[in-house]
């Protein structure tokens, strides 16, 4: 029997910046899953951990301070503890700042679960001049105390023996240690005691965590219990208290529990050294200055920006080789000359479709590598402080800079980043507007226009122009979206600003690894689905090739494009946007531009039927005939805000949980971008009309 | 009874030590603030009064960061 192995749960929990996540990796390697928690985008990480005899099934609960209803982070900790009941539970706390990680660890002993407390970056505390008497503290607090250095790997093994003796004995009642003086405890005792005599079934073990939750006026076990006698007892107990203390009874109790750990840390914790200046201030006088905060920040991005789409141009153009040779390769199984539609479906449809997929990859590597890196050296918090001051005007948080800013580079990415930002509305409005920060693939349609329609002194100021609307247009539509369907309370801005630590390797691999496999793994199978599709709407139906007796391929191609679908429907359209100013040709190409906006280029060179040697001068000149400059600055418009890409779609997806945001996303800048372009055409046309 | 001179802490200058007296908002702000370990007694030192943005504060050995709205809800003495 000795050789049996045991499995255990195990959940992490601790206050954000507390070296949890460290801990959870070196705990569990690459053997990590990561999901979304049911119903929210807060991400749930598990992980495996073979250790002795045991196996521990790992779960890394969401960074919070505390363990009330107020948010998704905190109730699902909360909820997780209670329901799944893991076998133990271990609270990370930063040992530089115990007195403020030890909030949530008293909670977590309100709630009666087998404990252990690490008090991890110990290395950190002793620099600080800390020092700890352990074996008091853990008799103090009646939980057991462990000591680890998570970067380091050191203490990790008492840990895990730890969390097996705990897990072996779990009669402990953590719950009684923590007083709230005499007048609160009388008020518990008369609500557990009606709590007793409730229809639910209650653990006797939870039941004084569920009368200081009543007391706090917890919403979420308000709902729970709302009987009237146990209404009318609350009511008394708060107006009471209330009168006695002269402030809401959630106060005093989070003041009695900062009493309690204010005891304890008397006792057992020594300051020896007085540090007045440590280094994170005198960096932060630097890097967070009134002055040269904001272009150090803007400096900062700019390397970031640059390096990830700078370097990640090498492996796309890899790609990109290596999906050409793979096209070239297969489509040499059909004799030369012999068009198939089956050879079509896999070369354009199914090679083109996993290509485009494959292509962003580099980026977002790369980007994610490079917040990994800004996050893990604390630099991200100080952006969010630098930043937070304009921001703040359109309603959205400091931290929102960010993913607007790789945007510009590309809207996939951009979505993915909005992780960073903690508040379900500040992500879902930042996401919901992406889309009008002109992309690189946008950048191949101006590149096209610009140059065709405006004279070379002009071109840089319509090139700034185009990219500013844009972004205008975001602002408003982020303050608009802010006071209306994603209506709130400004979020209330208070964030920790962590010390300046070093990012270990592991880490940021990791992280890259995640949100690249991530990806592929969800975005990626919507793209190609979408990619599929599209090509089908571009080819069929057919017409007999062969039996019109074109001349070449290209006007072969001219042909199939006008006589399919995507063609079809370009004409269809073409009265709706007549008024715009766009012919069938720009529709059928705006249509084909769906799975990707470079596709318009191509598609439009496919219309005009120009063949891949054709200079792109070709193209311009032909469009100059037929097209007036301020058709082309439509075009332009039209195109940089309407129907965001396949790829975005499918991010919005992913990233809000919903498929309705992602609808809403393309309808509603659709729609914006409809009535904006009629308005600029049609006021063009009148007063280019009144100047002639 | 002593009359306790309450100043809202965005008036605050850089490096002034100071003691909260109270929180001027809604319960969910509240208790957020006392999780990180702002309440009424609670002692701490303003870092930057980064105006016109936020406010960095020295508590309990950490860093915290506040919007300037909310520290206009925040009264405080200087001690």
């Amino acid at each position: 029997m000795a050789n049996e192995t045991k499995k255990i749960t195990v959940a992490l929990t601790g206050n954000p910046n507390s070296g949890k996540t460290t801990i959870f990796n070196s705990l569990t390697g690459m053997s990590r899953h990561v999901a979304n928690w049911p119903g929210v985008t807060v991400e749930k990480i598990q992980g495996r951990c073979n250790y002795k005899n045991y196996q521990m099934d790992i779960v890394d609960l969401p960074g919070t301070y505390s363990l009330t209803a107020y948010s998704d982070e905190e109730l699902i900790a909360r909820n997780f503890i209670l329901t799944e009941k893991p076998d133990v539970v271990v609270d990370i706390i930063d040992s530089a700042n115990v007195e403020r990680n030890l909030y949530l660890a008293v909670q977590l002993m309100e709630l009666n679960v087998p404990l252990v407390f690490a008090f991890n970056m110990s290395d950190e505390a002793a620099r600080k001049g800390l020092i700890f008497d352990i074996e008091t503290f853990s008799t103090l607090l009646g939980v057991k105390i462990v000591q680890t250095i998570g970067n380091k790997r050191k203490g990790l093994d008492s840990l895990l023996d730890e969390i097996i003796a705990v897990s072996q004995d779990k009669q402990q009642d953590y719950a009684a240690r923590v007083k709230y003086g005499s007048e609160i405890e009388d008020e518990l005792e008369k609500l557990r005691a009606v709590l007793a005599v409730q229809p639910q079934a209650i653990a006797a073990d939870k039941s004084r965590w569920l009368a200081v939750k009543l007391l706090e006026q917890d919403g979420d076990i308000l709902n729970q219990f709302s009987s009237p006698e146990l209404n009318d007892t609350l009511q008394a107990s708060i107006k009471h208290l209330r009168g006695i203390f002269g402030e809401e009874p959630e106060t005093i109790i989070a003041d009695r529990r900062y009493g309690f750990i204010s005891g304890a840390c008397q006792e057992t914790i020594k300051n020896t050294v007085e540090i007045r200046h440590n280094r994170s201030d005198m960096i932060d006088a630097v890097l967070t200055h009134r002055m040269f905060g904001l272009p150090i920040f803007i400096a900062m991005m700019y390397i970031v920006f640059d390096l990830t789409f700078r370097i990640g141009k090498y492996p796309m153009a890899g790609l990109e080789y290596f999906f050409g040779i793979l096209g070239r390769f297969i489509g040499g199984f059909w004799p030369h000359g012999q068009e198939s539609l089956f050879k079509s479906l896999i070369l354009d449809g199914i090679i083109g479709g996993v290509g485009g997929v494959m292509i962003f990859l580099p980026n977002i590597l790369l980007l994610f590598m490079a917040i990994a890196i800004l996050d893990g050296t604390g630099y991200m918090a100080r952006a969010a402080f630098v930043t937070d001051r304009i921001m703040h005007k359109i309603g959205l948080h400091g931290k929102s800079f960010i993913p607007m800013l790789i945007g510009f580079g590309c809207t996939v990415p951009a979505i993915m980043a909005c992780r960073i930002l903690e508040n379900r509305r500040n992500r879902i409005t930042t996401i919901l507007v992406l889309p009008l920060f002109s992309c690189g693939a946008r950048m191949t349609i101006y590149a096209l226009f610009i140059p065709a329609f405006f004279p070379l002194q002009w071109r840089g100021a319509m090139m700034l122009a185009i990219y500013f609307i844009g972004i205008i247009i975001a602002v408003i539509a982020a303050k608009i979206l802010r006071i209306t369907v994603l209506k709130g309370e400004a979020t209330p801005f208070v964030m920790e600003l962590p010390p300046y630590r070093m990012p270990t390797f592991k880490a940021i691999v990791i992280h890259m690894w995640e949100r690249g496999w991530m990806y592929l793994k969800k975005a990626g199978t919507v793209i190609l689905v979408i990619s599929v599709i599209l090509w089908f709407a571009g080819n069929f139906p057919r017409p007999d090739v062969n039996a019109s007796n074109l001349a070449d391929s290209v006007a072969a191609r001219q042909h199939i494009l006008e006589y399919s679908i995507t063609g079809r429907l370009g004409k269809v359209l073409e009265p709706a946007f007549r008024p715009l100013g766009f012919d069938s040709r720009v529709i059928t190409a705006m249509i084909g531009a769906l799975a990707a906006k470079e596709v318009f280029v191509a598609q439009m060179g496919i219309t005009y039927a120009m063949s891949e040697h054709d200079d792109v001068s070709v193209l311009r000149s032909k469009l100059r005939q037929d097209y007036t400059p301020l058709q082309g600055f439509c075009i332009m418009l039209f195109c940089l805000i309407s129907a965001p890409c396949v790829a975005t779609i499918a991010a919005t997806r992913t990233e809000t949980g919903k498929w309705g945001w992602a609808i809403f996303q393309w309808v509603s800048l659709t729609t914006a971008a409809y009535v904006i372009t009629l308005a600029v055409y049609q006021l063009g046309t009148l007063l280019s009309g009144a100047i002639n | 009874m002593v009359i306790k001179e309450q100043i809202s802490l965005k008036n605050i200058t850089d490096n002034t030590t100071v003691r909260l007296l109270k929180i001027d908002a809604g319960a969910a702000l509240k208790s957020r603030l006392s999780a990180m370990g702002l309440l009424p007694g609670t002692q701490f030192k303003v870092i930057n009064n980064g105006h016109p943005g936020p406010f960095v504060i020295s508590l309990k050995g950490s860093r915290i960061m506040l919007g300037r709205g909310m520290a206009a809800k925040i009264f405080v003495r200087p001690i």
